[in-house]
Protein backbone atom coordinates (compact mmCIF):
# COMPACT_ATOMS: atom_id res chain seq x y z
CA UNK A 1 0.00 0.00 0.00
CA UNK A 2 2.95 2.31 0.27
CA UNK A 3 3.12 3.28 -3.39
CA UNK A 4 0.14 5.54 -3.56
CA UNK A 5 0.98 6.64 -7.11
CA UNK A 6 -0.04 3.22 -8.33
CA UNK A 7 -3.66 4.01 -7.41
CA UNK A 8 -3.99 6.52 -10.26
CA UNK A 9 -5.57 4.01 -12.64
CA UNK A 10 -8.02 2.66 -10.09
CA UNK A 11 -8.90 6.24 -9.16
CA UNK A 12 -9.50 7.16 -12.80
CA UNK A 13 -12.08 4.39 -13.13
CA UNK A 14 -13.71 4.96 -9.72
CA UNK A 15 -12.34 1.68 -8.39
CA UNK A 16 -11.38 2.99 -4.95
CA UNK A 17 -13.49 2.73 -1.84
CA UNK A 18 -14.35 5.96 -0.03
CA UNK A 19 -11.36 5.85 2.27
CA UNK A 20 -8.83 5.16 -0.42
CA UNK A 21 -10.39 7.85 -2.56
CA UNK A 22 -10.15 10.47 0.18
CA UNK A 23 -6.57 9.48 0.77
CA UNK A 24 -5.64 9.55 -2.88
CA UNK A 25 -7.31 12.93 -3.38
CA UNK A 26 -5.17 14.35 -0.61
CA UNK A 27 -2.19 12.94 -2.42
CA UNK A 28 -3.39 14.38 -5.74
CA UNK A 29 -3.44 17.85 -4.29
CA UNK A 30 0.29 17.51 -3.66
CA UNK A 31 1.40 15.50 -6.69
CA UNK A 32 1.38 17.12 -10.12
CA UNK A 33 2.58 13.92 -11.76
CA UNK A 34 -0.43 12.00 -10.52
CA UNK A 35 -2.79 14.80 -11.48
CA UNK A 36 -1.52 14.71 -15.03
CA UNK A 37 -1.68 10.95 -15.13
CA UNK A 38 -5.21 10.81 -13.75
CA UNK A 39 -6.38 13.35 -16.32
CA UNK A 40 -4.96 11.33 -19.17
CA UNK A 41 -6.19 7.99 -17.83
CA UNK A 42 -9.70 9.38 -17.44
CA UNK A 43 -9.68 10.30 -21.08
CA UNK A 44 -8.53 6.79 -21.87
CA UNK A 45 -11.24 5.27 -19.68
CA UNK A 46 -13.87 7.36 -21.43
CA UNK A 47 -12.94 5.66 -24.67
CA UNK A 48 -14.40 2.44 -23.31
CA UNK A 49 -17.82 4.07 -23.50
CA UNK A 50 -17.41 4.13 -27.28
CA UNK A 51 -17.94 0.41 -27.27
CA UNK A 52 -21.22 0.47 -25.38
CA UNK A 53 -23.10 3.29 -27.08
CA UNK A 54 -26.81 2.76 -27.52
CA UNK A 55 -29.74 4.77 -28.75
CA UNK A 56 -31.37 6.53 -25.80
CA UNK A 57 -35.11 6.45 -25.45
CA UNK A 58 -36.65 9.52 -27.06
CA UNK A 59 -38.21 10.73 -23.81
CA UNK A 60 -34.89 11.21 -22.10
CA UNK A 61 -33.92 14.23 -24.18
CA UNK A 62 -37.13 16.03 -23.21
CA UNK A 63 -36.67 15.22 -19.53
CA UNK A 64 -33.08 16.43 -19.52
CA UNK A 65 -33.94 19.65 -21.29
CA UNK A 66 -36.86 20.21 -18.91
CA UNK A 67 -34.51 19.66 -15.95
CA UNK A 68 -31.96 22.22 -16.99
CA UNK A 69 -34.58 24.88 -17.54
CA UNK A 70 -34.91 25.12 -13.75
CA UNK A 71 -31.26 25.06 -12.78
CA UNK A 72 -28.65 27.75 -13.03
CA UNK A 73 -25.15 26.65 -14.03
CA UNK A 74 -22.59 27.16 -11.30
CA UNK A 75 -20.31 30.13 -11.64
CA UNK A 76 -16.78 29.40 -12.77
CA UNK A 77 -14.09 28.97 -10.15
CA UNK A 78 -12.41 32.34 -9.98
CA UNK A 79 -8.83 32.45 -8.89
CA UNK A 80 -8.24 34.64 -5.92
CA UNK A 81 -7.02 31.81 -3.78
CA UNK A 82 -3.41 30.99 -3.30
CA UNK A 83 -2.17 28.71 -6.07
CA UNK A 84 -1.99 25.45 -4.20
CA UNK A 85 -5.47 25.70 -2.87
CA UNK A 86 -6.75 26.48 -6.30
CA UNK A 87 -5.01 23.53 -7.83
CA UNK A 88 -6.66 21.38 -5.28
CA UNK A 89 -10.05 22.73 -6.24
CA UNK A 90 -9.39 22.12 -9.89
CA UNK A 91 -7.93 18.69 -9.28
CA UNK A 92 -10.95 17.63 -7.34
CA UNK A 93 -13.42 19.22 -9.63
CA UNK A 94 -13.85 16.51 -12.16
CA UNK A 95 -13.70 13.80 -9.59
CA UNK A 96 -16.13 15.11 -7.11
CA UNK A 97 -18.15 17.58 -9.06
CA UNK A 98 -21.14 16.08 -7.33
CA UNK A 99 -19.80 17.03 -3.95
CA UNK A 100 -19.16 20.57 -5.04
CA UNK A 101 -22.69 20.71 -6.33
CA UNK A 102 -23.95 19.71 -2.92
CA UNK A 103 -21.82 22.37 -1.31
CA UNK A 104 -23.32 25.06 -3.46
CA UNK A 105 -26.77 23.83 -4.31
CA UNK A 106 -27.48 20.76 -2.30
CA UNK A 107 -30.18 19.46 -4.56
CA UNK A 108 -28.87 17.00 -7.01
CA UNK A 109 -27.26 14.25 -5.10
CA UNK A 110 -27.03 13.80 -1.43
CA UNK A 111 -27.02 10.21 -0.37
CA UNK A 112 -24.33 8.70 1.74
CA UNK A 113 -21.70 11.34 1.25
CA UNK A 114 -21.22 12.32 4.84
CA UNK A 115 -17.70 11.06 5.30
CA UNK A 116 -15.87 13.57 3.23
CA UNK A 117 -14.10 15.41 5.98
CA UNK A 118 -11.15 13.69 7.55
CA UNK A 119 -12.28 11.55 10.45
CA UNK A 120 -10.49 9.02 12.56
CA UNK A 121 -10.96 6.36 9.90
CA UNK A 122 -9.58 8.34 7.03
CA UNK A 123 -6.78 9.49 9.31
CA UNK A 124 -5.75 5.89 9.79
CA UNK A 125 -6.17 5.09 6.13
CA UNK A 126 -4.16 8.14 5.15
CA UNK A 127 -1.20 7.24 7.36
CA UNK A 128 1.96 6.57 5.40
CA UNK A 129 2.25 3.08 6.79
CA UNK A 130 -1.42 2.19 6.49
CA UNK A 131 -2.10 -1.35 5.35
CA UNK A 132 -5.42 -2.71 4.24
CA UNK A 133 -6.54 -6.34 4.28
CA UNK A 134 -9.79 -7.58 2.82
CA UNK A 135 -11.41 -10.96 3.14
CA UNK A 136 -14.74 -12.14 1.76
CA UNK A 137 -17.49 -12.84 4.30
CA UNK A 138 -20.85 -14.50 3.85
CA UNK A 139 -22.37 -14.48 0.43
CA UNK A 140 -20.66 -11.71 -1.48
CA UNK A 141 -19.82 -9.52 1.51
CA UNK A 142 -16.41 -8.34 2.58
CA UNK A 143 -14.55 -7.25 5.67
CA UNK A 144 -11.56 -4.93 5.48
CA UNK A 145 -9.16 -4.13 8.27
CA UNK A 146 -7.04 -1.03 7.89
CA UNK A 147 -4.16 -0.70 10.33
CA UNK A 148 -1.50 1.90 10.91
CA UNK A 149 1.28 1.15 13.37
CA UNK A 150 2.27 4.76 13.29
CA UNK A 151 -1.20 5.86 14.42
CA UNK A 152 -1.41 2.81 16.64
CA UNK A 153 -4.94 2.31 15.42
CA UNK A 154 -6.92 -0.08 13.34
CA UNK A 155 -10.46 -0.23 12.15
CA UNK A 156 -12.67 -2.71 10.41
CA UNK A 157 -15.13 -2.00 7.66
CA UNK A 158 -17.75 -4.52 6.69
CA UNK A 159 -19.89 -4.58 3.60
CA UNK A 160 -22.76 -6.98 3.16
CA UNK A 161 -21.87 -8.87 6.32
CA UNK A 162 -24.54 -11.47 7.17
CA UNK A 163 -26.20 -11.03 10.54
CA UNK A 164 -24.78 -13.05 13.42
CA UNK A 165 -26.90 -16.08 14.32
CA UNK A 166 -29.77 -15.40 16.70
CA UNK A 167 -28.53 -14.87 20.27
CA UNK A 168 -25.00 -14.21 19.05
CA UNK A 169 -22.80 -11.28 18.19
CA UNK A 170 -19.58 -10.65 16.35
CA UNK A 171 -16.57 -9.92 18.52
CA UNK A 172 -13.39 -8.30 17.25
CA UNK A 173 -9.89 -9.39 18.20
CA UNK A 174 -6.36 -8.19 17.82
CA UNK A 175 -3.75 -10.87 17.66
CA UNK A 176 -0.46 -10.45 19.51
CA UNK A 177 1.72 -13.36 18.53
CA UNK A 178 -0.37 -16.31 19.64
CA UNK A 179 -2.67 -14.42 21.96
CA UNK A 180 -6.00 -13.03 20.83
CA UNK A 181 -7.02 -9.91 22.74
CA UNK A 182 -10.62 -8.70 22.61
CA UNK A 183 -10.92 -5.47 20.62
CA UNK A 184 -14.61 -4.69 20.88
CA UNK A 185 -18.01 -5.82 19.69
CA UNK A 186 -19.27 -5.29 16.18
CA UNK A 187 -22.56 -3.38 16.10
CA UNK A 188 -25.47 -5.05 14.34
CA UNK A 189 -25.87 -4.34 10.65
CA UNK A 190 -24.37 -5.47 7.39
CA UNK A 191 -22.30 -2.34 6.76
CA UNK A 192 -20.20 -1.10 9.62
CA UNK A 193 -17.04 0.78 10.28
CA UNK A 194 -15.62 0.56 13.79
CA UNK A 195 -12.32 1.10 15.52
CA UNK A 196 -10.59 -1.86 17.07
CA UNK A 197 -9.73 -1.04 20.64
CA UNK A 198 -6.33 -1.98 21.92
CA UNK A 199 -2.73 -1.80 20.88
CA UNK A 200 -2.83 -1.98 17.11
CA UNK A 201 0.82 -1.07 16.65
CA UNK A 202 2.11 -4.27 18.17
CA UNK A 203 -0.60 -6.53 16.77
CA UNK A 204 0.25 -8.92 14.00
CA UNK A 205 -3.27 -9.81 13.09
CA UNK A 206 -6.98 -9.32 13.70
CA UNK A 207 -10.04 -11.49 13.65
CA UNK A 208 -13.81 -11.64 13.92
CA UNK A 209 -15.59 -14.44 15.74
CA UNK A 210 -19.14 -15.36 16.61
CA UNK A 211 -19.78 -15.22 20.36
CA UNK A 212 -22.80 -15.47 22.63
CA UNK A 213 -24.61 -12.14 22.71
CA UNK A 214 -24.03 -9.99 25.76
CA UNK A 215 -20.94 -11.80 26.92
CA UNK A 216 -17.41 -10.46 26.99
CA UNK A 217 -15.25 -13.44 26.18
CA UNK A 218 -11.55 -13.39 26.95
CA UNK A 219 -10.81 -16.14 24.47
CA UNK A 220 -12.24 -16.42 20.99
CA UNK A 221 -14.62 -19.23 20.09
CA UNK A 222 -13.79 -21.58 17.28
CA UNK A 223 -16.39 -19.92 15.10
CA UNK A 224 -14.03 -17.62 13.20
CA UNK A 225 -15.68 -15.47 10.56
CA UNK A 226 -12.66 -13.56 9.35
CA UNK A 227 -8.92 -13.57 10.00
CA UNK A 228 -6.43 -10.93 8.96
CA UNK A 229 -2.69 -11.38 9.08
CA UNK A 230 -0.75 -8.14 9.19
CA UNK A 231 2.47 -9.82 8.13
CA UNK A 232 3.25 -8.92 4.57
CA UNK B 1 -25.45 18.95 -43.20
CA UNK B 2 -24.94 21.54 -40.57
CA UNK B 3 -22.68 19.76 -38.12
CA UNK B 4 -24.28 21.28 -35.06
CA UNK B 5 -27.90 20.74 -35.94
CA UNK B 6 -29.54 18.41 -33.41
CA UNK B 7 -29.41 14.85 -34.58
CA UNK B 8 -32.61 13.14 -35.52
CA UNK B 9 -33.96 11.77 -32.31
CA UNK B 10 -30.99 10.30 -30.56
CA UNK B 11 -29.39 8.63 -33.54
CA UNK B 12 -26.02 7.48 -32.33
CA UNK B 13 -22.87 8.80 -33.85
CA UNK B 14 -24.56 11.03 -36.30
CA UNK B 15 -21.58 13.20 -35.55
CA UNK B 16 -19.00 11.97 -37.98
CA UNK B 17 -15.34 12.37 -37.16
CA UNK B 18 -15.02 15.36 -39.42
CA UNK B 19 -18.34 16.98 -38.60
CA UNK B 20 -18.15 16.61 -34.82
CA UNK B 21 -19.42 19.62 -32.92
CA UNK B 22 -16.88 21.30 -30.71
CA UNK B 23 -17.89 19.89 -27.36
CA UNK B 24 -15.64 22.28 -25.45
CA UNK B 25 -17.39 25.24 -27.05
CA UNK B 26 -20.77 23.73 -26.31
CA UNK B 27 -19.79 23.24 -22.67
CA UNK B 28 -18.57 26.80 -22.43
CA UNK B 29 -21.82 28.11 -23.89
CA UNK B 30 -23.81 25.86 -21.57
CA UNK B 31 -21.95 27.35 -18.62
CA UNK B 32 -23.35 30.72 -19.68
CA UNK B 33 -26.85 29.26 -19.61
CA UNK B 34 -27.22 28.51 -23.32
CA UNK B 35 -29.79 25.72 -23.37
CA UNK B 36 -29.68 25.29 -27.12
CA UNK B 37 -25.96 24.62 -26.88
CA UNK B 38 -26.64 22.07 -24.18
CA UNK B 39 -29.24 20.38 -26.38
CA UNK B 40 -26.57 20.00 -29.06
CA UNK B 41 -24.19 18.66 -26.45
CA UNK B 42 -26.85 16.16 -25.46
CA UNK B 43 -27.35 15.04 -29.05
CA UNK B 44 -23.64 14.57 -29.54
CA UNK B 45 -23.06 12.56 -26.37
CA UNK B 46 -26.32 10.90 -25.24
CA UNK B 47 -25.67 7.56 -26.92
CA UNK B 48 -22.40 7.15 -25.07
CA UNK B 49 -23.72 8.54 -21.78
CA UNK B 50 -26.75 6.25 -21.73
CA UNK B 51 -24.78 3.30 -23.07
CA UNK B 52 -22.23 3.61 -20.29
CA UNK B 53 -24.92 3.99 -17.64
CA UNK B 54 -26.74 0.90 -18.91
CA UNK B 55 -23.56 -1.11 -19.01
CA UNK B 56 -22.67 -0.28 -15.42
CA UNK B 57 -26.12 -0.09 -13.81
CA UNK B 58 -27.68 -2.80 -16.03
CA UNK B 59 -31.27 -2.02 -15.22
CA UNK B 60 -32.36 0.19 -18.14
CA UNK B 61 -34.83 2.29 -16.15
CA UNK B 62 -32.32 3.00 -13.41
CA UNK B 63 -29.64 3.66 -15.97
CA UNK B 64 -31.78 6.34 -17.56
CA UNK B 65 -32.26 7.96 -14.17
CA UNK B 66 -28.52 7.97 -13.72
CA UNK B 67 -28.04 9.48 -17.17
CA UNK B 68 -30.62 12.15 -16.45
CA UNK B 69 -28.97 13.08 -13.16
CA UNK B 70 -25.60 13.11 -14.83
CA UNK B 71 -26.76 15.46 -17.57
CA UNK B 72 -28.18 17.82 -14.99
CA UNK B 73 -24.87 17.84 -13.19
CA UNK B 74 -22.98 18.34 -16.42
CA UNK B 75 -25.17 21.35 -17.07
CA UNK B 76 -24.56 22.75 -13.61
CA UNK B 77 -20.82 22.32 -13.72
CA UNK B 78 -20.31 23.00 -17.43
CA UNK B 79 -18.70 26.36 -16.74
CA UNK B 80 -16.02 24.64 -14.74
CA UNK B 81 -14.78 22.33 -17.44
CA UNK B 82 -11.07 22.99 -17.95
CA UNK B 83 -9.80 21.97 -21.39
CA UNK B 84 -6.25 21.92 -20.04
CA UNK B 85 -7.16 18.87 -18.01
CA UNK B 86 -8.57 16.59 -20.64
CA UNK B 87 -11.15 16.13 -23.34
CA UNK B 88 -14.73 17.35 -22.88
CA UNK B 89 -16.07 13.87 -23.55
CA UNK B 90 -13.71 12.35 -21.01
CA UNK B 91 -14.77 14.95 -18.48
CA UNK B 92 -18.47 14.35 -18.85
CA UNK B 93 -18.15 10.59 -18.98
CA UNK B 94 -16.23 10.79 -15.70
CA UNK B 95 -19.32 12.37 -14.15
CA UNK B 96 -21.59 9.72 -15.67
CA UNK B 97 -19.36 6.87 -14.58
CA UNK B 98 -19.07 8.10 -11.03
CA UNK B 99 -22.84 8.40 -10.72
CA UNK B 100 -23.39 4.97 -12.21
CA UNK B 101 -20.87 3.40 -9.85
CA UNK B 102 -22.40 5.19 -6.88
CA UNK B 103 -25.77 3.86 -7.92
CA UNK B 104 -24.71 0.23 -8.06
CA UNK B 105 -22.72 0.46 -4.86
CA UNK B 106 -25.46 2.13 -2.86
CA UNK B 107 -27.99 -0.33 -4.21
CA UNK B 108 -25.72 -3.09 -3.01
CA UNK B 109 -25.36 -1.75 0.46
CA UNK B 110 -28.79 -3.25 1.07
CA UNK B 111 -29.04 -6.03 -1.47
CA UNK B 112 -26.21 -7.58 -3.33
CA UNK B 113 -26.34 -7.27 -7.05
CA UNK B 114 -29.35 -9.15 -8.29
CA UNK B 115 -30.08 -7.33 -11.46
CA UNK B 116 -28.40 -9.67 -13.86
CA UNK B 117 -31.39 -11.90 -14.19
CA UNK B 118 -33.69 -8.92 -14.08
CA UNK B 119 -31.95 -6.96 -16.79
CA UNK B 120 -31.38 -9.95 -18.97
CA UNK B 121 -35.05 -10.63 -18.90
CA UNK B 122 -36.25 -7.11 -19.24
CA UNK B 123 -36.85 -5.92 -22.73
CA UNK B 124 -34.72 -2.92 -23.54
CA UNK B 125 -37.29 -0.39 -24.57
CA UNK B 126 -35.23 1.23 -27.25
CA UNK B 127 -33.99 -0.39 -30.39
CA UNK B 128 -31.01 -2.33 -29.51
CA UNK B 129 -28.02 -1.19 -30.31
CA UNK B 130 -25.04 -3.33 -30.22
CA UNK B 131 -25.15 -2.69 -33.94
CA UNK B 132 -25.01 1.02 -33.40
CA UNK B 133 -21.85 0.71 -31.40
CA UNK B 134 -20.39 -1.79 -33.81
CA UNK B 135 -20.97 0.58 -36.64
CA UNK B 136 -19.00 3.36 -35.07
CA UNK B 137 -15.58 3.77 -36.48
CA UNK B 138 -14.29 5.04 -33.17
CA UNK B 139 -15.70 2.00 -31.39
CA UNK B 140 -13.84 -0.22 -33.78
CA UNK B 141 -10.61 1.63 -33.09
CA UNK B 142 -11.13 1.29 -29.35
CA UNK B 143 -11.85 -2.41 -29.67
CA UNK B 144 -8.70 -2.83 -31.65
CA UNK B 145 -6.71 -0.93 -29.04
CA UNK B 146 -8.27 -3.07 -26.32
CA UNK B 147 -7.13 -6.18 -28.08
CA UNK B 148 -3.60 -4.88 -27.60
CA UNK B 149 -3.97 -5.19 -23.84
CA UNK B 150 -2.99 -8.43 -22.21
CA UNK B 151 -6.07 -10.53 -21.39
CA UNK B 152 -5.46 -10.06 -17.67
CA UNK B 153 -5.21 -6.28 -18.03
CA UNK B 154 -8.43 -6.17 -20.02
CA UNK B 155 -10.23 -8.39 -17.55
CA UNK B 156 -9.25 -6.25 -14.56
CA UNK B 157 -10.01 -3.00 -16.37
CA UNK B 158 -13.43 -4.16 -17.55
CA UNK B 159 -14.43 -5.46 -14.12
CA UNK B 160 -13.48 -2.11 -12.63
CA UNK B 161 -14.90 0.18 -15.30
CA UNK B 162 -17.97 -1.68 -16.48
CA UNK B 163 -18.53 -3.81 -13.39
CA UNK B 164 -18.13 -0.91 -10.99
CA UNK B 165 -16.02 -3.00 -8.63
CA UNK B 166 -13.21 -1.61 -6.51
CA UNK B 167 -9.69 -2.79 -7.28
CA UNK B 168 -9.75 -4.72 -4.01
CA UNK B 169 -12.91 -6.50 -5.09
CA UNK B 170 -11.43 -7.14 -8.51
CA UNK B 171 -8.38 -8.68 -6.88
CA UNK B 172 -10.57 -10.95 -4.80
CA UNK B 173 -12.71 -11.94 -7.79
CA UNK B 174 -9.66 -12.80 -9.84
CA UNK B 175 -7.89 -14.38 -6.87
CA UNK B 176 -5.02 -11.94 -7.11
CA UNK B 177 -2.92 -10.39 -4.38
CA UNK B 178 -4.48 -7.03 -3.48
CA UNK B 179 -1.82 -4.88 -5.08
CA UNK B 180 -2.05 -6.65 -8.41
CA UNK B 181 -5.44 -5.56 -9.68
CA UNK B 182 -4.72 -1.84 -9.34
CA UNK B 183 -1.50 -2.32 -11.28
CA UNK B 184 -3.28 -4.16 -14.07
CA UNK B 185 -5.97 -1.51 -14.25
CA UNK B 186 -3.37 1.22 -14.48
CA UNK B 187 -1.18 -0.61 -16.98
CA UNK B 188 -4.19 -1.39 -19.14
CA UNK B 189 -5.34 2.23 -19.14
CA UNK B 190 -1.86 3.46 -19.97
CA UNK B 191 -1.65 1.10 -22.90
CA UNK B 192 -5.09 2.09 -24.12
CA UNK B 193 -4.19 5.76 -23.76
CA UNK B 194 -0.93 5.39 -25.65
CA UNK B 195 -2.44 3.28 -28.40
CA UNK B 196 -5.26 5.73 -28.94
CA UNK B 197 -3.08 8.78 -28.48
CA UNK B 198 -5.35 10.54 -26.01
CA UNK B 199 -4.58 12.64 -22.97
CA UNK B 200 -1.29 13.85 -24.35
Amino acid sequence: MSDIHALSGAYAVDALDDIERARFERHLAECATCRGEVDSLRDAAGLLAETTAITPSPGLRDRVLADIAHVRPLPPVVGREEPRRRRRVVALLTAVAAVIVIGVGGVVWQQGRDERSPDQFSQIAAADDAQSFTVPVGDGGSATVVVSQHENKAYIETKGMPAAPSGHQYVLWLQHDDVMVPAGVMPAGADNKVLLSGDAASANGAGVTVETAGEEPTKPSDDVVALFSFDT
Amino acid sequence: MDPIRPAADGAPFSEGASAAPDLAELLKASGRGDRAAFARLYDATASRVVGLAVRVVRDPAQAEEVAQEAFLEIWRTSGRFDPAKGSPLGWLLTIVHRKAVDRVRSAEASTRRDTTYHSQNQPVDHDSTAEAAQASLEARRVRQALSGLTPVQREALELAYFGGYTHTEVATMLELPVGTAKTRIRDGLIRLRDTMGVGA
